[in-house]
C-alpha cells in the first residue's frame, strides 16, 4: 500500500464507503466486500475482439470500473489473431497494466524476458484455491504469471442421428472406435472430418492419441524435448493413427481446407464426427444442426494402462511487469477469477464455455456440461494446453507441419520424425 | 582573387557546388534512414541470435552455417525448398512479358468498343492480390473448383487438388499470378505501341515485310524500352511474391509452397517465429539474390544513357 493509496483513502472517505456500500449491493460477494478504494488509471488490452468475447470484455470493464468509481479503465481491444504478434511491442515501452494471453509453454517468452509480473502473492490467497485445477497450466519455474478466466474441452463430436441410422453408440475403446468407423465407411460415411490447412487441427489428433498411447506424462516430456521423436514409444502413437488412415477414415483432400471449411462434411453427413474445441459447436449449430442430432464424447481409450488426460486450452490474464497500477491490476485478475463474474461470463449468452473457478456455476448446455463432467472427473492423467502451447514455438511450427504431411503420406513416417528429432536437438540440446 | 569575391558570402561563392546537395540531402536522409541503415541492421541481426525481446546472443556466421550446412549439419530443407521456389517463380513469372505483348497486339486496334475490352483485360492488375488469390484457390478445390471438374472431362486427376499436391502447389499459384501479371506488361506494352513510329511501319511494308518478320525485326526493337520495364516490373514481382502464397496455401501443404520471402516472415514475424537471427540472414540472403538483378538493371540503364548521349 502506497503513501497515495492513503492520501486519496483520506480525501474520498465517503466516496469510499460509498464504493464499498455499492459493492455490497451489487454483487454482494465476499471477494468484493473489501473493495477499497483503487484511483488513478488503469490500462487493459484484450484481445478479446470477435463479437461475443468483446461484449463480455466491455461488460467486465463497465461492472469493475462501477464497483471502483475512482479508478479511470481504459479498455484498448486488438484484433485477436494481430495480438499474436503485437504483444510484443505492446509489452516493450509504456506497457498496459493488464493483457490477455495464453497458458503454459506459450508465456514462455515473456516470462523470460521479465515482462509479465510474477503474481504468486495472489495464487497464495485463499480464494485461488478455487482455481487450482488450473494452476499448474499459469505455473512456469515454480511461479504463477497469470490468471485464467476461461477455457474448453476438447473431444469428438458427431451426428448422432447418423449414429442412431447405423445402430452406433459411443466408443470407449479403440476398438469400438475402428469398428463404428468400419460400419460408416461400409455405408458411404467418412468418419471424421478434418480442415488441416492451418496445420493445428491435426495437433489435436497427435495430443489425443499419444497421450492416449503412452499417457500425460510421457507426452509431456516429448512437448519438452526430453524424448526423441525418433523412440519406439512415439512410433507406436503414429502406428495407432496410421490404422485410422489406412481404412481411409478421414475426409480426402483435407490439407486444402481450414477448420471451418471442413465443417459442411459434417453438416451435410458426408462425415461423421469432428475431433474439436467446444468452440465448434456454435458453427455447427449455426450451420443447421439441432441438439438432437449432435453429441459428443471423450476421446476412447487406447491403451487401458494410462489415464484420459484431455485437451482443455486456457485463455488469461497477465500483469505486465511495467504495469503503473499494480493494486488495481491484481484487484480487476480477483475480479474476473471470483465465482460470480466467472458463471456470468462463461455462460451461454456471454462466451459459453467453461468456467475456471470450481465455485462457479455451469450454464445449462449440455455440451459445457458434459465437458466439465469430463474435465473435472475423468481426466485424471492431466490437463493438456494443446500441441501448439505445449510445445515451444519453433518444434510446434516444424512438428505441425509433419503431422499434416503424415496424414497425407502416412509412408514418409521415418523421413517425418528424422527431421522433427533434427529439430528437437538443435532447439533443446 | 578580386575584392568582390571577398565580399560575397560563404554561400554565394560556394552556391553552385552546394545547391544540388541541398535539394539530394532530404532524400538521401530518407534513402539512408528506410533503406540503408535497415539492410545494416538486418546484417548485424543475422549474426545474433535473438527473440526480438531479451538480449542478442553473438553467434557469428552459425546462422548462416546452419542454413546453407556447412560443416557436419545438413542443409536446411526449407530454405532449399524455399531457393528453388524462388527460382520456378522467377522463370515462369517472365511469361507474363511474352503473354501480355500478345494480348497488347490483339488489343491495338480500332474496333467499336475497344476501350471497353481493354480495360476488360486490365481489370486483374486492378483487384487486390488476396482477392486474386482467393479466386484461383476456389477455383483449384478438389471436386468442386471449376478446375477440377474442367481436367475431369479429360479423365485426369490430381491427388489432393492442385494447391493440396506438393508437386503442384508451387505452379498453380504461379499460374494465379500470372493473371494480374500479364494484364500489367499488356498496358505497359499498349502504350509501348503508341510510340511505335508509322512511318517506319511503312517503310517496312513497302520492303514487303510482313506478319513475324514486321513483329520481329520492326515493331519489337522500337518496344525495347517498353520490354525492359515489363522485365523489371516481373521479376521484382516474381520475389515479392508474398501475399498469393500466404493467402492461397499458407506455405503448405507441407511446407512445399515456401519461397524465400515467406519463409523470412516465417522465421522472424509470424505466430510461431521471432528467430529474429535466422529471418535476418534469410532476408540477407534474398538481399543478394535481389542484388544480383538490381545491378544488371542499373548497369543495363547506364548503357543506355551512354548510348543515348
Amino acid at each position: 500500500m502506497t503513501e497515495a493509496y492513503w492520501e486519496d483513502t483520506m480525501h474520498s472517505i465517503l466516496k469510499t464507503s460509498l464504493a464499498a456500500l455499492v459493492a455490497f449491493g451489487a454483487t454482494a460477494s465476499t471477494a468484493m466486500a473489501d473493495a477499497h478504494s483503487l484511483s488513478g488509471e488503469l490500462r487493459i488490452t484484450s484481445d478479446m475482439s470477435n463479437p461475443a468475447p468483446r461484449a463480455v470484455m466491455e461488460g467486465l470493464v463497465e461492472d469493475f470500473g462501477a464497483l471502483h468509481p475512482e479508478l479511470e479503465i481504459d479498455l484498448t481491444i486488438v484484433d485477436r489473431e494481430a495480438w499474436k504478434t503485437q504483444i510484443r511491442n505492446a509489452l516493450g515501452a509504456n506497457p498496459p497494466d493488464v493483457v490477455n494471453w495464453y497458458a503454459a509453454n506459450r508465456m514462455r517468452p515473456y516470462v523470460d524476458a521479465g515482462l509479465f509480473a510474477d503474481i504468486s502473492d495472489l495464487w497464495a490467497e485463499p480464494e485461488f484455491e478455487a482455481l487450482a485445477s488450473t494452476k499448474g497450466a499459469m505455473t512456469l519455474d515454480d511461479k504463477q504469471w497469470g490468471v485464467p478466466y476461461t477455457y474448453y474441452q476438447w473431444g469428438v463430436y458427431y451426428r448422432k442421428d447418423i449414429f442412431d441410422q447405423y445402430g452406433l453408440s459411443e466408443p470407449t475403446t479403440w476398438e469400438e472406435e475402428m469398428a463404428n468407423c468400419q460400419t460408416l465407411l461400409d455405408n458411404g460415411v467418412k468418419c471424421y472430418t478434418i480442415g488441416t490447412k492451418f496445420l493445428w487441427t491435426a495437433g489435436g489428433w497427435f495430443d489425443y492419441i499419444n497421450s492416449r498411447t503412452n499417457g500425460y506424462d510421457f507426452h509431456i516430456a516429448l512437448a519438452r524435448g526430453e524424448i526423441e521423436w525418433t523412440d519406439d514409444r512415439v512410433r507406436q502413437t503414429f502406428a495407432n493413427w496410421r490404422q485410422l488412415i489406412d481404412m481411409g477414415a478421414f475426409i480426402e483432400d483435407h490439407q486444402n481446407y481450414s477448420w471451418q471449411e471442413a465443417l459442411p462434411f459434417m453438416l451435410n453427413g458426408e462425415a461423421a464426427s469432428y475431433l474439436m474445441g467446444n468452440f465448434a459447436v456454435a458453427a455447427m449449430r449455426d450451420g443447421g444442426l439441432t441438439d438432437d442430432q449432435l453429441d459428443f464424447y471423450q476421446f476412447p481409450v487406447i491403451n487401458a494402462s494410462v489415464d484420459y488426460a484431455e485437451d482443455a486450452p486456457t485463455d488469461t490474464f497477465h500483469i505486465a511487469s511495467g504495469a503503473q497500477n499494480m493494486d488495481a491490476a491484481k484487484e480487476f485478475l480477483r475480479f474476473v477469477t471470483s465465482a460470480e463474474v466467472q458463471t456470468e461470463i462463461n455462460g451461454g449468452g456471454a462466451l459459453g464455455q467453461l468456467p475456471v473457478n470450481a465455485n462457479a456455476s455451469i450454464d445449462d448446455d449440455k455440451f459445457l456440461e458434459q465437458g466439465f463432467e469430463m474435465l473435472s472427473s475423468n481426466a485424471n492423467g492431466g490437463i493438456m494446453q494443446f500441441f501448439d502451447r505445449d510445445f515451444s514455438a519453433e518444434m510446434a511450427s516444424v512438428g505441425m507441419e509433419g503431422l499434416q504431411e503424415f496424414m497425407v503420406f502416412p509412408d514418409s513416417l521415418d523421413d517425418i520424425l528424422a527431421r522433427l528429432e533434427e529439430t528437437r536437438q538443435r532447439i533443446y540440446e | 582573387m578580386s575584392s568582390a569575391d571577398t565580399n560575397r558570402s560563404w554561400y554565394k561563392r560556394n552556391e553552385i557546388a552546394i545547391t544540388p546537395w541541398l535539394f539530394l540531402l532530404p532524400a538521401m536522409l530518407f534513402f539512408a534512414v528506410y533503406v540503408i541503415i535497415p539492410i545494416g541492421q538486418s546484417f548485424w541481426i543475422s549474426l545474433h541470435e535473438w527473440d526480438g525481446l531479451g538480449d542478442k546472443t553473438w553467434v557469428g556466421t552459425a546462422n548462416y552455417e546452419r542454413l546453407l550446412g556447412i560443416g557436419d549439419q545438413n542443409i536446411d530443407r526449407k530454405f532449399e525448398v524455399s531457393f528453388w521456389n524462388n527460382l520456378r517463380w522467377l522463370v515462369l513469372y517472365l511469361l507474363a512479358i511474352p503473354a501480355g505483348l500478345f494480348i497488347a497486339l490483339f488489343l491495338n486496334q480500332t474496333v467499336t468498343g475497344i476501350r471497353l475490352y481493354k480495360s476488360l483485360f486490365f481489370f486483374p492488375f486492378v483487384i487486390s492480390q488476396v482477392v486474386v488469390g482467393l479466386v484461383f484457390s476456389w477455383f483449384y478445390l478438389p471436386n468442386d473448383g471449376l478446375f477440377d471438374v474442367i481436367i475431369g472431362w479429360f479423365g485426369l486427376d490430381i491427388r489432393g487438388g492442385v494447391l493440396g499436391n506438393p508437386n503442384t502447389a508451387t505452379y498453380g499459384i504461379i499460374a494465379a499470378g500470372l493473371w494480374p501479371q500479364t494484364a500489367y506488361c499488356m498496358i505497359l506494352y499498349l502504350t509501348g505501341l503508341n510510340a511505335v513510329d508509322p512511318e517506319q511501319v511503312e517503310a517496312a511494308r513497302l520492303d514487303g515485310a510482313k506478319g513475324r518478320k514486321m513483329l520481329w525485326y520492326v515493331i519489337l526493337p522500337q518496344l525495347k524500352p517498353a520490354t525492359f520495364i515489363a522485365f523489371v516490373v516481373t521479376i521484382i514481382g516474381a520475389l515479392r511474391s508474398f501475399d498469393l502464397i500466404s493467402v492461397m496455401t499458407n506455405g503448405g501443404p507441407f511446407g512445399s509452397t515456401r519461397v524465400l520471402s515467406f519463409y523470412m516472415f516465417e522465421e522472424s514475424l509470424s505466430e510461431f517465429g521471432f528467430r529474429m537471427g535466422y529471418g535476418a540472414a534469410i532476408a540477407v540472403v534474398l538481399f543478394f539474390i535481389m542484388l544480383g538483378f538490381i545491378v544488371y538493371f542499373l548497369w543495363s540503364m547506364y548503357q543506355d544513357d551512354k548510348g543515348a548521349r
